[in-house]
Formats: structure tokens, C-alpha cells, sequence
């Protein structure tokens, strides 16, 4: 039996107890979804868009999920800390698939901006939600659909008109299971005009179980908005993601969007933007850092829609081992979108011989009075720059440090959430020096 | 005395070729000798042997250094035993911080002689110090390793570095070369103010005018593999007028 | 008075597909259609032996099972294989004659083309196999390069007398499977020209294929085989043209190249097929299988090409650089302008250690076309040392064009350095004034313009070529900005 089958036989059991526990408003996009991934079913193989992930397979494992929405026992302070200590930042959590109210007393949030869970909110502002809901993700693909099909929550986020969120929103979504688990999760994010905010989204897991993790994030960036958002990966070799980024961005919006994959087993990335008003800006950048079987694949299409908008991309992997990086970035540019700026990087270290990387840019052009370009490459760590540390009495494990530091520094650099930043540096040094999932083989975890 | 470094019979090969042909040479602490000879005569060979280039391979002879066998040294433990290299062509290292960068060279440096790291104080207080010497500007200090320096940029970072790190034996690779007249004359004040009695000075250069300010104490002429001559200081004026062809064709004499 | 920029204009316009005119020659066509008979009459014609025949049938069986490619940046229409013919032989006079001497008529069109088929009256250094439809209609300095010990004659030629030699090269760069276009070509292939270079021999003259379409309704399936073997070099250039016609015609040929050790070919296209009128009626499909394996270590091989023409482009000159220090070149410029549609560039499949390629691709949309890079640089995990450094510039000419890159990078190793840019612009209105300023005519600025921006390309073709091709980028574009 192929795996698509077993799941819509999943749901179409289980239907009632998904439905009953979950939101009208959700239950409807979900009979749309459902219908629309029963007759196209998970990407395969020969889909060029899934290549290098190949998807079907990371389905057959015998998941299970929590669809009668059973609470976990104990809260995640239990068993989660922090690895970016000291930062000053509100924190909400998503565990497994479903938003965690917690005791803890916070400072109240500006008048007007919700945040909680994303079922809750569909039944207290149902227009709200209705707006915006599943707007983007339903034109995605089977594996959106997927997700549509079995969310049941997730965290919503909305700031009103001219309202600016002084603190930092930082999200955890924590894994936590005894058994091998499927979880699918929401992100819904409305920026109303001329409002900010900055997110960090952190990816946990606490046990050593086979997961899989679809995660569907929509954003809404309305007139003038501006979005900071910076997700941080930091699961283990036996998680996998399949997450789904998805923007639409109105005029003079501003998105900063960076995707730190520290540590994690599989992970796919499908980041879609689309500049649908003049002036508006995106900024994406990721690094991935892997070693052992570690496979990170981030797919981005950046959609110029109108003109005068302005994106730009820097990706950078580094691989050690038997990791396999695969980049493939799309930018798309109208005919009605000229006068674009855009441009993309791609840099890539291999650092052993097993290590894979598959880049892929493209280029797809229809205005004329645009500015467009690209670069990739795939190196090493630059020898002579290394003789030369060496040279000033700097270990070779040391000079390939700072090397490697740099190299990941260039993305670092380009978040501006400033108190961020710095610690960043931090945790990408200790991935590094393998204090964050220790190992002992790779040269990265070397000291 | 007895001699700060002594090479016997060096023969060295890059990708095969041989490049060094039994070099014989040794310093005294507190000499500066100067190396010279035509293009293509080994000098850069021999300059990045003595620091463990790896893309230089050792066949025969030996050199020591401060009594102990050199060549059993990898790079770093060169430096930290006080050998320091001005490059030929300093490299760029884009995204590492100059100040990153002597800070980890400082500590590896204390460490190796079991001292514990500098406090960030002490070590930007050195920094500013060092810089002085060379009026190597403090935005440099602030910029990526060498990237976007100018010729002479990069010339007195190399002294600066060399401030910092305070070597037993300094190799000057060709300093002099692409820089102009004041950028010389800074560079030389920068490496005559670093001089002690017990620190040694291994100048190499094609030509005489960066003697002119770093005055050396033996003169040796490197052709083909090989030191061919070595003599007082007046070689080097005499190189200067009658060029190197009287070298190469003894027979000319 | 009138403005000169205008004269100028007037110049390029009368220019517009020069080769346009169809030759009255009486040929002979067999029937459309195409089944194993047709592949059998193909054969028996050119009297070929057993084995030619079942290496076409054994290609024409696996071609039945293949489906047109679909992943290419291009929309083609719907090709009836049933309704071309496969074979169209224009020097049938001649032979009825039996007689050597080629038909007046066919010398002319030749000379027409600037291809003066009489050796006296030659460019200076280059041997010319002339090609028409399905037939070689003269090889010039036959014998002065046999003297050399070099084989440069017809494929059919080839088949009769070096059977041995076409027997052990043929299909080994482009296997039958290859893909859909190869496996036809190969089942109907018809004739092309086959250089073989001794070892140690370098070529003293330029060889030179002149393609040409004339007969209506017919398909042109050459096929090329040079096989270059240790120390050898050859420079070989290749041309086409085809007259105007309203339906389209079929192109689909296959070039494999065959590189030993330290021997070095350099192969350059002008391609200049009918592209079609500015709506977009008539042209040829070029859907061309080009592939050299660099056999030898220390082996070279070098693409430069030049696309003006066809209606539809699917080609992609390719390098297997199999042999340590084995290095590949790919030179490119496109331009698309009406409806035309390009989708090309280039393979390099690293193998060898330290070996190392090259990629410049030039691409200029204008009109309504649609222009597209696509290129993969694949490093071996064996393939230690291999560097690629890639360029592709697109330019775009008016707002209705699109120009695309799609560059494929599989590295499985981990001291490659592969590197890749590519920029999209347009022309600058400072430089077309700039030039207006200076008196010169916006379509001669373009012209000028184009030629500066492709002349990284143009400089690695051989002089003669290189005129030419610099002519015909400017007509290319003509009326491209109004």
C-alpha cells in the first residue's frame, strides 16, 4: 500500500475525532485540503522540485499522532532549556502540535495584538482567521495540503495597525513523545499596516524517538509592516521537517527572514515570498551547519509581483561527514515588475569527500528594466588563509575554527534583531566546538 | 655565541622540483643577515621552509633552531617558539576580524608557553600600543584580515603582527616590495624600533634599498639553490651597481 | 534630409535572413513517414553494411518507447513524426549519371552562401564538407589532409571506407539511448562528417561542415563523429542555413567528439537556421545532442557557439572530462528575438582528477522570445582538484522577452571550487544616448553594444567566423527595439 493511502484511510477514520476536537473554520479548509491531496498524493520521486528530497519514504515509518489531543504530563521547563541564555524575549511554546498555556506571568502584550492558540482564535475571531487562513498555503503543494489536512493548532499572532511589539516573541516548539510521532503544526502571522514585530521560532526535541514534523507558517505582511523572523533548528539526527514558509507581502513591507539549521536529521524548508505590492522588500538568509547523515534542503521562490520591490538572498552551508546540503532558489520576476533589485548567494563548504551539495539558482526573468543576479560556489576552507594562521602560532583546528566562523558570520550578520545577534555568535561556536550535540568524529565538533 | 638557527645542507622541492641545493647558513642572536639574489634563486623557497610551508617538501640537510631539530615543528609550534614570517603576499581572510585574529595568535602563543589567555584589556591596550609603531590606522584594526588593504597596508600589518607577537627570528620576505618611499622608511623604523640584542633578522630582498635602513651584518647571495657568497655589508652596494650577471658567470671576472 | 541612422536601418532590414532564397534543384525525396521500411530504404540507399542497419533499427526500437522531453524552459508544439520526410538527396542528378561532377545549380547555392565548393577559390585554410539535406555534396581538400594521414570526408563515405574506425567510436559519446532526439537520430541519421585525426598530427587547415536545409518538408538528421586521437589538435567549425518556409522543419542532429591524451579540439558553431518571420510562422526545431568525452588525460575540448537562428533551440554541447587534467570549455552566445525560443548550454560531468572547466554564456532576449541558460557542472567523487568557474549574463532588448538560468550544481567531493555568477540587465539608456550624442543610430548602438557584450565569446572564434558572426548578431536583432 502506498503511503498516501494509509493516511487518507487515517483520516477518513479518524475524521470525526479530528473534527470534533478542532475548530468549524479549520474543519472547512480541511475538507478542501484533504480533497486536493487525495488526488495528488506526496510528491514522488521523478518531482524535480523534490529531487534531492525524496519525501514518500519519510512517510512509511509507523508514526503515531495525537489526534485525540491528549495533553502531555509536566511543563516544558521540565525538560527544555534554553541555549540562547539571557535573551530578553517573551516565550511562548508549541508542543508537538498544539500551543502550550502556560502558568508563568508575562508583562500583557499592546492592545489590540493576539497571541495564543491558533484553534482558540478561530473560535473567538473568526473573521479574522477566516481572512487569512490557509490563504496562501491552499495554492502550495501536497505537502501544505497534507498539513491542512491533519493541523489541529497551532500559534496565531496578529499586531494591529501602527503597532510596534517592543520585545522580541520567542516561540519554542518542542517534540516530545515516547513513541515514534507524526505532528503537524500552524503558524499563523497578520502584521497589519505599519506595525513590527521580531520572532525567533526555536525547533527542540527531547527524546531520542523518530519524528516528523510538517509545519505550515503563513504571513501576512500588510502596507508598510515590517517582519523580523529568524527560526533556529536545533532537534536531533532522528527528527525530520518538512516546513513551509509562506509570505505575501503588501507594499512597502519589510521581511528579514533567517533559518539556522544547527542540528536535525532531515530537513526540508519550502520558503515562498511573494512581493505582491510596489516597494516592498525581503531579505532571506540560512545556514546550515551538518555533519553525520545530517540532509538540510531549503527551496525558496521569491515571487517580484510589482515593482520597485527589492529581495535579496544569502544561503551558506557548511558539510562535514556524510551531509548532504541541497539548495534551490527560484526568483521569479513579472512582467509588471520593473525596476527589481534582486540578487542571490549561495556559498557552500564541503568539508570531506562523503559530503553532497546540489545547488540549484534559477533565474526566471519577464521585465526588462531589472537588476538580477546570482552566485554560487561550492569550496573548501582556503589553505593559505590557513598556513598564514598558522603562521602566528594559530592551531590548525583553531584556524579552521575562525575560518569556519567567519564563513557562517556573513549570514549571522544580516539579522537585526540585535540582542540576537551576539548570541548567535554564541551557540554557532558552540555547535562548533560540538558542545551542542556532541560528536566525536567530525572536525567540526574538534577542539 | 652559539647560533640562534644553523641550516646544513638544505635541499627542499616544490610539486617535485628541486628549488634548494644545500643551503648552509647560521645566525647569531642579535644578527641581521641579509638575503639576496636574482629572481627565481630560492629565496622565497627558503623563507617558507623555515616556517613549514606545506607545499614544500624537505629531502635532505637540517636546520636548528635554538638547539632543538626545526623541522620536526608543525607551523604553529614555529611561531610559538618565536619564528615569525612578514609574507611576501600577506593573504586576506575575509570575515575574521584583525582583532579575532592576534587575539587567538596571542593566546595560542601563551598557552604554548603555559601562560593563561590575556584579559580583553591588556590585549586591546597591546593592540593600541603595537599599532602606534607602525601608524597603522585603528579602523584597520577593526577590518577583516588584510581584505582590502593597500600594498603598504598590508606591509606594515605584517609588522604590526610581528610587534604583537614579538619574534626570536623575523623573516622580512621581500617587505620592500611594492611600497613606496615613506612606506618603506615607516616599515623599517617599525622593524629597527622591534630590534633587541637577543632577536635575529633574516632580510630578503632583491635590492639595496631597504638596506639602506635595516643594515645587515652579513651579506649572502642566494643563486640557483645555492649561497654562492657571503660577505659584509659592502656586497649588497656592490650587487647594487654591478647587478647580479657577475654571479652567475664567475667566469666573466 | 534623412537621418543616416535611418540608412543604417534600412541596411539591416533588407539583410534580414539573407539566406532565405530555395534552391531549384531537382532532389530526390522518399516518401514521409517512418517505420522500420523507411530506416531499411535509408539504409540500402546509402549501401551500408549489416551492422549499420541494425545499430539504426536497434534506435529506431528504443525511440518508439521514448516521449518528447518535456523539462526544457520551452513550449514545442506538437511534432508529426509521420508527416517528414527522412531522407531528401539533392546530388541525384549527378549520380544518375554517373558522374562525379556536382549539379551547376547545387555549386551555386554553395557560392551563395559564401561556401565556394571549388578549391581555388576557398577561404584560405579551411576544408569544406558541404552538406545538403540529407547528403555531403563535396568535401574540398580531400587529399592534401590525407597526405597527413588525416580522414576527413562524409559519414557515409566513412561507413564504406573506414568502416572499422566509424564502428569503433560511433555511438560511444552519444549512446542511442541517450534520449528521445538521439535515438531518432541515430534510427534515421543521414549524413554529417567524420574527422579522424591521427596521433601526433596537428591539423594544418580549419575543417569546416557547411548544413544546409533546402528541400521542403524534409528533417535534417546529420550526424558528426571526430575523433582526435593522442597529441593531435583539430579546429573544426560548423555552419547552417536553411531557406524560408512557412512550416517548420526538423533538426535534429548528434556531433560526439572523441579526445585522447593530450590532444586538443576546438569545435565552434554558427548557427543561423531559418528562425522563423516576426510572427512567429515557419523555422527550424534544432533539438541537437553535442557531446565530446575528453578520453585522454591532459585531452581538451572547447565549444564556442553562436545561436541567431531556429525557431526553437534544445541544445546542449557537453564535456565528459574523464581523463586526469582533462579540461572543457564552453563558450556561448544566444540571441532570441520574435518568437523564438532557446533553451541551452552546456554539461560538464567532472571525472578525472584536477580537472577543470570553463563556462561563458552570453544570452540577449529580445522581441517576444524567450531565452534560457541551462547548464550542469557535476564533480565525480574521484574527481580530486576539479574546478569549474561559470558565467551567464542574459540581457534583455524591450519588456516583452524573458531571459532564465537554470544552473545545476552536484558536487559530491570536497576539493572542488566551483563557482558561478550570473547577472540580468538590460542596455543602459545612458549608453544608447551616449552613442545617440555621438551620431550614432539606436540600432547601430544596440549592434555595438551587443557585439562589446558578447565579444568574450566572439573573441574565441576563428577569425573569419568571427566577422561573420558579429554581422549576424546585429541583423539577429534587427527591429528588435522600435
Amino acid at each position: 500500500m502506498s503511503n498516501e493511502k494509509e493516511y487518507i484511510e487515517i483520516f477518513d477514520n479518524n475524521r470525526p475525532l479530528i473534527e470534533t476536537l478542532c475548530s468549524a473554520l479549520l474543519n472547512k479548509e480541511r475538507a478542501k485540503a484533504f480533497e486536493q491531496f487525495k488526488s495528488t498524493g506526496f510528491p514522488k520521486r521523478d518531482d524535480e522540485e523534490y529531487r534531492r528530497t525524496p519525501i514518500d519514504k519519510l512517510f512509511a515509518a509507523d508514526y503515531g499522532m495525537n489526534l485525540g489531543r491528549l495533553p502531555l504530563q509536566g511543563s516544558p521547563a521540565d525538560f527544555f532549556s534554553c541555549d540562547v541564555p539571557n535573551l530578553r524575549a517573551r516565550q511562548e511554546y508549541i508542543i508537538n502540535d498544539s500551543f502550550y498555556r502556560d502558568a508563568a506571568e508575562k508583562s500583557p502584550l499592546p492592545e489590540g495584538v493576539l497571541l495564543g492558540s491558533l484553534d482558540q482564535f478561530a473560535q473567538t475571531h473568526p473573521e479574522l482567521v477566516e481572512a487569512y487562513y490557509n490563504r496562501q498555503a491552499q495554492e502550495s503543494d501536497s505537502l501544505a495540503q497534507f498539513n491542512t489536512t491533519f493541523v489541529q493548532d497551532g500559534l496565531l499572532l496578529y499586531v494591529p495597525r501602527d503597532t510596534k511589539l517592543s520585545e522580541p516573541i520567542q516561540i519554542v516548539t518542542l517534540l516530545r513523545s515516547n513513541i515514534e510521532m507524526l505532528s503537524n503544526r500552524r503558524l499563523l502571522i497578520i502584521i497589519d499596516q505599519n506595525a513590527t514585530a521580531d520572532l525567533l521560532i526555536c525547533d527542540h526535541s527531547s527524546n531520542d524517538k523518530q519524528t516528523l514534523s510538517t509545519q505550515v507558517t503563513e504571513i501576512f505582511l500588510r502596507r508598510g509592516a515590517a517582519l523580523n523572523i529568524v527560526e533556529i533548528e536545533e532537534t536531533g539526527e532522528k527528527n525530520s521537517r518538512l516546513a513551509h514558509l509562506l509570505v505575501n507581502q503588501e507594499s512597502d513591507s519589510r521581511l528579514n527572514h533567517c533559518c539556522i539549521t544547527l542540528t536535525n536529521g532531515l530537513t526540508r524548508n519550502n520558503i515562498k515570498v511573494t512581493l505582491a505590492g510596489s516597494g516592498a522588500e525581503a531579505h532571506l538568509g540560512g545556514l546550515a551547519i551538518c555533519d553525520k547523515n545530517q540532509h538540510t534542503d531549503n527551496n525558496t521562490l521569491v515571487e517580484h509581483k510589482a515593482s520597485h520591490c527589492n529581495s535579496s538572498e544569502l544561503y551558506k552551508y557548511i558539510l562535514d561527514e556524510e551531509a548532504t546540503g541541497v539548495f534551490s532558489g527560484r526568483m521569479l520576476i513579472c512582467p509588471d515588475a520593473q525596476q527589481t533589485t534582486s540578487c542571490q548567494t549561495n556559498r557552500n563548504l564541503c568539508l570531506t569527500k562523503c559530503a553532497r551539495m546540489y545547488a540549484q539558482p534559477q533565474l526566471e526573468i519577464y521585465a526588462d528594466d531589472v537588476k538580477c543576479s546570482h552566485g554560487s560556489t561550492v569550496g573548501q576552507l582556503d589553505e593559505n588563509a590557513l598556513f598564514y594562521m598558522q603562521q602566528r602560532g594559530i592551531s590548525k583546528d583553531e584556524a579552521r575554527h575562525l575560518l569556519m566562523f567567519a564563513f557562517a558570520g556573513e549570514v549571522i550578520e544580516k539579522i537585526n534583531i540585535e540582542a540576537l545577534r551576539d548570541r548567535l555568535h554564541l551557540l554557532i561556536e558552540k555547535r562548533f566546538r560540538g558542545e551542542l550535540n556532541r560528536c566525536k568524529r567530525c572536525a567540526l565538533c574538534k577542539q | 655565541m652559539d647560533n640562534l638557527i644553523e641550516i646544513k645542507n638544505l635541499h627542499a622541492t616544490i610539486d617535485g622540483k628541486e628549488i634548494l641545493k644545500g643551503i648552509n647558513l647560521s645566525v647569531k642572536p642579535g644578527e641581521v643577515h641579509a638575503i639576496m639574489g636574482p629572481n627565481g634563486s630560492g629565496k622565497s623557497t627558503l623563507s617558507n621552509v623555515l616556517v613549514g610551508h606545506p607545499a614544500y617538501t624537505v629531502t635532505e640537510g637540517e636546520i636548528i633552531y635554538k638547539g632543538q631539530d626545526l623541522l620536526a615543528l608543525s607551523p604553529e609550534e614555529r611561531s610559538h617558539a618565536g619564528i615569525f614570517l612578514s609574507f611576501q603576499y600577506p593573504v586576506e581572510i575575509a570575515g575574521v576580524s584583525m582583532t579575532n585574529f592576534m587575539r587567538a595568535a596571542i593566546n595560542a602563543k601563551r598557552e604554548a608557553q603555559g601562560l593563561p589567555a590575556m584579559s580583553a584589556g591588556d590585549f586591546l591596550k597591546l593592540m593600541r600600543d603595537k599599532r602606534a609603531l607602525v601608524n597603522l590606522d585603528s579602523k584597520l584594526a577593526n577590518r577583516s584580515v588584510n581584505e582590502g588593504f593597500s600594498g603598504g597596508e598590508k606591509k606594515r600589518n605584517e609588522i604590526f603582527q610581528m610587534a604583537m607577537l614579538e619574534p626570536t627570528l623575523s623573516i622580512l620576505d621581500e617587505t620592500d616590495s611594492g611600497l613606496d618611499i615613506d612606506a618603506l622608511r615607516i616599515v623599517a623604523e617599525g622593524v629597527n624600533k622591534l630590534k633587541r640584542p637577543d632577536t635575529s633578522t633574516l632580510v630578503i630582498t632583491h635590492y639595496q634599498r631597504l638596506l639602506d635602513y635595516i643594515k645587515p651584518d652579513i651579506v649572502h647571495v642566494l643563486y640557483n639553490g645555492r649561497i654562492v657568497k657571503t660577505a659584509g655589508p659592502e656586497l649588497a652596494l656592490e650587487l647594487e651597481e654591478r647587478g647580479y650577471d657577475w654571479i652567475k658567470n664567475p667566469q666573466a671576472e | 534630409m534623412k537621418k543616416k541612422s535611418n540608412n543604417i536601418f534600412r541596411k539591416i532590414a533588407d539583410k534580414a535572413y539573407e539566406y532565405g532564397f530555395v534552391s531549384n534543384i531537382k532532389t530526390e525525396i522518399i516518401d514521409k513517414g517512418l517505420n522500420e521500411d523507411v530506416i531499411r530504404l535509408i539504409s540500402s540507399k546509402k549501401n551500408e553494411p549489416q551492422w549499420m542497419l541494425e545499430f539504426r533499427l536497434q534506435a529506431y526500437r528504443h525511440w518508439l518507447t521514448l516521449e518528447t522531453p518535456q523539462w526544457a524552459h520551452l513550449d514545442i508544439p506538437p511534432i508529426d513524426y509521420q508527416a517528414i520526410s527522412y531522407y531528401a538527396d539533392p546530388t541525384k542528378k549527378s549520380k544518375d549519371k554517373q558522374n562525379k561532377e556536382i549539379d551547376p545549380e547545387l555549386m551555386k547555392t554553395f557560392e551563395k552562401l559564401g561556401i565556394p565548393l571549388e578549391e581555388r577559390l576557398a577561404l584560405s585554410g579551411t576544408a569544406v564538407d558541404a552538406v545538403m539535406d540529407s547528403v555531403s555534396v563535396k568535401t574540398t581538400f580531400k587529399e592534401e589532409l590525407k597526405e597527413k594521414g588525416i580522414i576527413f570526408c562524409s559519414m557515409s563515405e566513412a561507413i564504406q571506407e573506414y568502416p572499422d574506425l566509424v564502428r569503433k567510436y560511433l555511438g560511444t559519446v552519444v549512446n542511442y539511448r541517450d534520449n528521445f532526439f538521439a535515438a531518432l537520430n541515430s534510427a534515421v541519421f543521414s549524413d554529417g562528417s567524420f574527422v579522424y585525426i591521427p596521433a601526433g598530427v596537428r591539423c594544418p587547415m580549419e575543417l569546416s561542415t557547411y548544413f544546409r536545409i533546402n528541400a521542403a518538408n524534409t528533417g535534417q538528421f546529420e550526424r558528426t563523429l571526430i575523433v582526435a586521437d593522442d597529441n593531435s589538435y583539430v579546429s573544426y567549425l560548423e555552419g547552417c542555413t536553411a531557406p524560408m518556409r512557412d512550416e517548420n522543419q526538423l533538426h535534429a542532429a548528434i556531433v560526439e567528439i572523441v579526445v585522447c591524451e593530450n590532444a586538443e579540439v576546438k569545435y565552434s558553431t554558427v548557427q543561423n537556421w531559418y528562425p522563423g518571420d516576426a510572427e512567429g510562422k515557419g523555422g527550424v526545431y534544432n533539438f541537437v545532442t553535442k557531446r565530446g568525452d575528453c578520453r585522454g588525460n591532459n585531452s581538451k575540448l572547447s565549444w564556442t557557439q553562436v545561436e541567431t537562428g531556429s525557431a526553437i533551440t534544445w541544445k546542449y554541447p557537453s564535456c565528459i572530462l574523464r581523463g586526469d587534467n582533462s579540461q572543457g570549455e564552453f563558450y556561448s552566445v544566444a540571441v532570441t528575438n520574435n518568437y523564438q525560443q532557446a533553451d541551452t548550454g552546456t554539461k560538464m560531468i567532472h571525472l578525472g582528477r584536477n580537472t577543470r572547466s570553463t563556462i561563458i554564456s552570453k544570452g540577449i532576449s529580445a522581441g517576444k522570445s524567450q531565452n534560457s541558460y541551462r547548464g550542469l557542472v557535476r564533480v565525480s567523487k574521484n574527481a580530486d582538484g576539479a574546478r569549474n568557474y561559470s558565467q551567464c549574463d542574459s540581457l534583455l532588448l524591450g519588456d516583452k522577452c524573458g531571459a532564465h538560468t537554470f544552473p545545476y550544481m552536484d558536487i559530491h567531493n570536497d576539493n572542488a571550487v566551483i563557482e558561478h555568477e550570473a547577472t540580468t540587465s538590460k542596455i543602459s539608456e545612458e549608453q544608447l544616448f551616449y552613442c545617440n550624442q555621438r551620431g550614432i543610430g539606436t540600432e547601430e548602438a544596440i549592434g555595438l553594444i551587443v557585439n562589446g557584450y558578447a565579444k568574450e565569446v566572439l573573441n574565441k572564434l576563428p577569425m573569419e567566423f568571427a566577422i561573420e558572426a558579429q554581422k549576424l548578431l546585429s541583423v539577429s536583432l534587427e527591429g528588435a527595439v522600435g
